[in-house]
């Protein structure tokens, strides 16, 4: 069953990219998300400081703008992806947001990794729910090396408005989720990496089953 | 064959926007239209839950396949056609009753939504929708020249 979701997923994707998205030059986007980074790093240093950043606030104002961007871009994945259906587990969940929604705006597919949680259709069981998302190409961090000053490399998530535009999107259809970088390759690690963790479903406006 | 207007109401029931492409329905005003947006998604939200339709069936554990409530209306002289969005946003769509592909029209305008108006930054999420360029693009889209 989780063959035939992926490679529907896949054939959706390359649809949807091939004829219903507007396309820019990547290097548009990959010197706009870099000045904006540099910029917030240099907007936002430790207190009692002048020029040492606090990454770790930047890291947070990339979360939330992300946040804030998923929140609006979900309606624009749903309305170019009608046909794709109703996800009924979370591992659909991760392949719609690899092979379709990565797709459709980054166009890049990455790998889901590191499933961890109940058997499809088990899924009751309870316990955590994740997965990794393994991004083999990274287009926000395409010309990016990480300044020299010995805390960066170690602090900054340089790509975490994606973690953002995730927990955004998906909140906005019903799912609370948790989603952090677990590494980068602008870090020096082997891969780029971010782990997606399902806190719960949201329940409906309605109660449900109120009799 | 004509399309007559457009409602968009917003998750929490509020009439965000409201437009007339052509003469046939009767003349409301802007208080009506809020009461008839909040009045139908009361409606619609208990169509959800009380329906006499069989739940589709779903092994244990996985999502249950979300119920769409009230999809289409018939009236003597017009058709309602509603669609919501996974996200709890409601188009509703009133077209003459021989109308055909109100569907295809409705999702289209979903399109134009979240192309234009989610797009705008200065869109405020579930306030009224006044985006010049959605309005342009919309009428082009539903207005029969005459």
């Amino acid at each position: 069953m989780a063959t035939a979701t992926t490679s529907k997923a896949s054939r959706m994707g390359e649809e949807i990219w091939k004829t219903r998205v507007d396309k820019i030059s990547a290097e548009v986007l990959t010197l706009t998300y870099g000045t904006l980074v540099a910029q917030l790093c240099r907007d936002l240093t430790l207190p009692n400081t002048a020029s040492q950043t606090d990454y770790l606030a930047v890291n947070a104002e990339l979360d939330r703008m992300g946040y804030a961007i998923g929140l609006r871009l979900i309606e624009d994945f749903l309305a170019k992806s009608q046909n794709t259906g109703h996800c009924s587990n979370f591992r659909e969940v991760a392949e719609v947001i690899s092979k379709v929604g990565f797709k459709m705006f980054l166009n890049v597919v990455p790998e889901v990794r590191g499933w961890q949680g109940p058997p499809a259709g088990e899924e009751g069981a309870g316990g955590p729910v994740a997965f990794s998302l393994v991004l083999e190409e990274n287009p926000l961090a395409e010309f990016v090396e990480l300044p020299d000053d010995g805390r960066a490399q170690d602090e900054l998530w340089y790509s975490n408005v994606l973690c953002g535009v995730l927990r955004g999107a998906l909140e906005m259809v019903q799912m609370q989720v948790e989603a952090r970088f677990t590494s980068d390759v602008l870090r020096g690690h082997e891969s780029t990496e971010m782990r997606v963790t399902l806190v719960r479903y949201l329940q409906d406006e309605l109660p449900a089953d109120d009799d | 064959m004509v399309v007559f207007a457009l409602l968009i109401i917003n998750k929490a029931g509020g009439l965000v926007y409201n437009r007339t492409f052509a003469p046939g329905l009767q003349k409301l005003d802007s208080n009506d239209y809020l009461i008839l947006a909040g009045t139908f998604h009361g409606i619609h939200a208990i169509s959800r839950t009380i329906s006499p339709a069989p739940r589709a069936p779903h092994p244990p554990g996985t999502r249950p396949p979300p119920t769409t409530g009230i999809e289409t209306m018939d009236a003597g002289r017009f058709r309602l056609t509603c669609f919501q969005t996974p996200t709890g946003v409601k188009f509703l769509l009133f077209t003459s009753p021989e109308q055909p592909n109100a569907e295809a029209i409705i999702r289209r305008c979903y399109e134009m939504y979240g192309e234009m108006v989610m797009k705008n930054p200065f869109y405020s999420l579930e306030m009224p929708v006044r985006v010049e360029k959605f309005d342009r693009v919309l009428g082009g889209y539903l207005v029969r020249p005459g």
